[in-house]
């Protein structure tokens, strides 16, 4: 009886240590979504249709025009920040540097950092700053637009997983955070880009989204 | 016999006096320093890094030894107004502008002493006076 128990026991704890597939985690999807039936072959059938991040333009450190199709394919994360920023920058991009050097080599994953001080961030200053960080090639792009564009793509899309506080008035636009997006467009995190343990979570969040199976897009 | 008896005395007082004077300078290091400590995570972390490491070319790491005993008397000016203009730190060169922090002498001498002895440099205590002395001569 004895060793029954035992075998148990132990038959328990291996499966509770067993790399299961079972309860791999998916990360979820954020913003709005609607349902949406559609009729395909006579058979009425729902779909969901994901909030996405919409069309934009701007420029980057090489004076590259970036358009969200520039990003196609693209497992992504973005942030906000601006050069001359002495409080939280320097950490967030301290953390992100980790981000950059792990997936550099890879070809389906960028870094989008858009400059909230557009006015004295121009794309000399941003290459000036891309160098200095010791960022080269297209992993790592710093996009320069109009202001009202930066904040407005900032506050309804990508930071849509992020709740608002309406006491800090477009505060949390530099509020330092990493936003992860999918090839689908899709938002599927926030992290605080000065803790370096919610940076470490995106890394492996990111590992997980590049393994998840290409979705077919409805639309 | 009685010599000597006195002897042993003044000997044993001669040592005790330095052993306590040692551990009072060690005590305000101390002091200094677990002070500083702090003031450094809240003014000085977020560019400089936990271990004094800076960030790639942009801003400087605090682990210069020479830099920091070349220029001992102007640390306290350069965090209190600030600093323009290209350093070389490790044999590289620095040029983006350190914002002013207007920190009060104390809270400067123990920033200091904090900075000049953790990252690998020993520069031993910064004191207030001395801040105050070195102030003056801010240019």
């Amino acid at each position: 009886m004895k060793k029954l128990a035992l075998g148990f026991l132990v038959l328990a704890m291996w499966s509770a240590c067993k790399p299961g597939s079972s309860d791999k985690k998916t990360l979820p999807i954020f913003g709005s979504r609607e349902p949406v039936t559609k009729i395909v072959d006579g058979k009425s059938v729902t779909d969901t249709i994901y909030q996405t991040i919409p069309k934009f333009k701007f420029v980057n450190q090489y004076g590259d025009s970036i358009s969200n199709k520039s990003l196609d394919g693209d497992i992504y994360v973005a942030d906000f920040f601006f050069t001359t920023c002495p409080s939280i920058c320097p950490v967030m991009h301290r953390n992100m540097l980790k981000v950059y050097d792990a997936f550099k080599s890879l070809g389906d994953f960028k870094i989008i950092s858009h400059t909230i001080d557009p006015k004295h961030d121009s794309v000399p200053v941003l290459k000036k700053y891309a160098d200095k960080l010791g960022v080269t090639g297209n992993t790592w792009w710093f996009l320069q637009g109009k202001k009202e564009d930066t904040y407005d793509i900032a506050e309804k899309n990508y930071l849509v997983a992020v709740k608002k506080d309406s006491s800090a008035a477009g505060g949390y636009v530099h509020a330092g955070y990493f936003v992860l997006i999918d090839k689908q467009k899709r938002v599927r995190g926030a992290y605080d880009g000065t803790d370096p343990k919610q940076v470490d979570q995106m890394i492996e969040d990111i590992k997980s989204l590049q393994s998840e199976p290409d979705e077919i897009i409805t639309q | 016999m009685k010599l000597k008896v006195i002897g042993a005395i003044s000997l044993l007082l001669a040592l005790f006096f330095i052993v306590s004077c040692e551990s009072e300078t060690s005590i305000e290091f101390k002091r200094y320093y677990s002070v500083g400590a702090e003031i450094y995570q809240t003014h000085c972390q977020n560019c400089h890094g936990a271990n004094g490491e800076g960030l790639a070319a942009l801003i400087p790491p605090l682990n210069d030894s020479l830099f920091l005993k070349n220029n001992k008397s102007s640390l306290a000016c350069y965090i209190k107004s600030g600093l323009k203009g290209t350093i070389t730190i490790n044999g590289k060169a620095f040029d983006d502008a350190m914002p002013a922090n207007d920190l009060s002498p104390m809270e400067l001498a123990q920033t200091l002493t904090y900075v000049c002895n953790s990252f690998g440099n020993k520069l031993n205590v910064i004191t207030q006076e001395q801040v105050q002395a070195d102030l003056a001569k801010c240019k």
